[in-house]
């Protein structure tokens, strides 16, 4: 059986300097989705008040 | 047969490919850059003053959320505006380093973050504030990366006269977010704004004249002539005198307010006439690039005077 030619580009390791801009990177998304779940807690603190707290369970 | 036997059949290593940033990715700064961060600083001045002269108390954690979402709102449409103009940007030589034409940041990826930014900056004002100023918000963003970027910029010289209603919006979508809806008092700021746009915009362009028609632009200047460019930019200053006077009328300016818009309108006709008598050379320059300067100090001293007397309680009134 014969298989096409594989023609995506061979993978590579990154270079320290790239690796280090994704780590940047990474680190980014990580603070910009912790204070978006920051500003959804605080909003409804905000919002909701001490109301918070009383509501039927 | 996988590539990554490929790989290893070829006897391949690593460092044999040449490294190429655009595989992956820019950095986080040329991220932020994509968001025009002094335009941001501008956006967010000029909302905080609508929110200001509202004089409706809400709470300051929804404020400062709701004026951080018109601001990652304001970016994101900078960021689509980036992305579809990333061609005439590299023509450009004040722009042929942003971020895409730099080579630093994949076309598609800024379109990614723009939509991400703009759909979540929406959604995330509509929840802190409400849906009228999220609606504003959602409005603006369209309005300056479809209508401006994709259809007036390159299709008429009026193109910053339209598209600066976008850059004018953000005061009414601070009152909106705080008062849910839309007073007097915004509408005249929105206009102030909206008026000062072109004879700022368009020093700029008698200087740049020659990098617009590179790229293609058609801009004033460029179509109409210099001096016709220059003739308008004394009519815009004219009617920006009375109009910057507007608040004084409607109340909410006060005497602060009163003495700044009189002067920096005098100033704004002044520097307009020293533009249309200075035509050529270093002088034609150096008059333009003086309008373009006065006109920034001109808008950031009316609103400071608004946020000084709304804000800090420096107000008196001139009109009884």
């Amino acid at each position: 059986m014969t298989s096409l030619p594989d023609k995506s580009p061979p993978p590579r390791r990154l270079t320290p300097e790239e690796q280090q801009r994704q780590r940047k990177r990474s680190i980014a998304i990580a603070a910009v989705l912790f204070a978006l779940v920051t500003i959804f807690y605080v909003l409804t603190i905000a919002k909701l008040g001490p109301q918070i707290l009383n509501r039927p369970l | 047969m996988t590539s990554l036997s490929n790989s290893v059949s070829a006897g391949a290593e690593p460092q044999d490919f040449a490294p190429t940033p655009m595989m992956v990715g820019g950095e986080v700064a040329d991220f932020f850059a994509l968001l025009k961060p002094r335009v941001m600083v501008l956006v967010i001045f000029t909302a905080l003053v609508g929110m200001v002269v509202s004089h409706v108390h809400i709470q300051p954690v929804v404020g400062v959320i709701s004026l951080l979402m018109i601001a990652v709102g304001a970016g994101a449409s900078g960021c689509l505006n980036m992305w579809w103009d990333a061609d005439i940007d590299a023509v450009m030589t004040r722009t042929a380093t942003r971020p895409i034409p730099g080579g630093r940041i994949q076309p598609g990826e800024a379109l990614a973050f723009g939509i991400v930014l703009s759909v979540g900056s929406v959604l995330v004002l509509g929840l802190a504030s409400n849906w009228l100023a999220a609606s504003l918000l959602a409005f603006t963003i369209v309005f300056y990366a479809v209508v401006y970027s994709m259809w007036l910029k390159r299709a008429t010289p009026q193109n910053i006269v339209i598209g600066g209603a976008a850059g004018a919006l953000p005061p009414m979508i601070g009152q909106a977010a705080v008062s849910g809806s839309v007073g007097i008092e915004s509408i005249v700021l929105f206009l102030i704004i909206f008026i000062w746009t072109p004879p700022h915009f368009w020093a700029l362009a008698l200087i740049k004249a020659g990098e617009y028609a590179k790229a293609g632009i058609p801009m004033m200047p460029n179509v109409a002539g210099p001096q016709s460019t220059r003739r308008q930019i004394i009519y815009y200053s004219i009617v920006l005198f009375p109009v910057g006077l507007a608040p004084v009328f409607l109340g909410f300016g006060g005497w602060l307010y009163g003495v700044t818009a009189l002067l920096g309108g005098l100033g704004m006709l002044a520097f307009s006439v020293h533009v249309f008598r200075n035509r050529e050379g270093e002088a034609e320059r150096k008059a333009a690039l003086g309008m373009f300067g006065f006109s920034i100090l001109y808008l950031f001293l009316l609103f400071s005077a608004v946020l000084a007397e709304q804000g800090l309680g420096l107000f008196r009134p001139v009109m009884a």
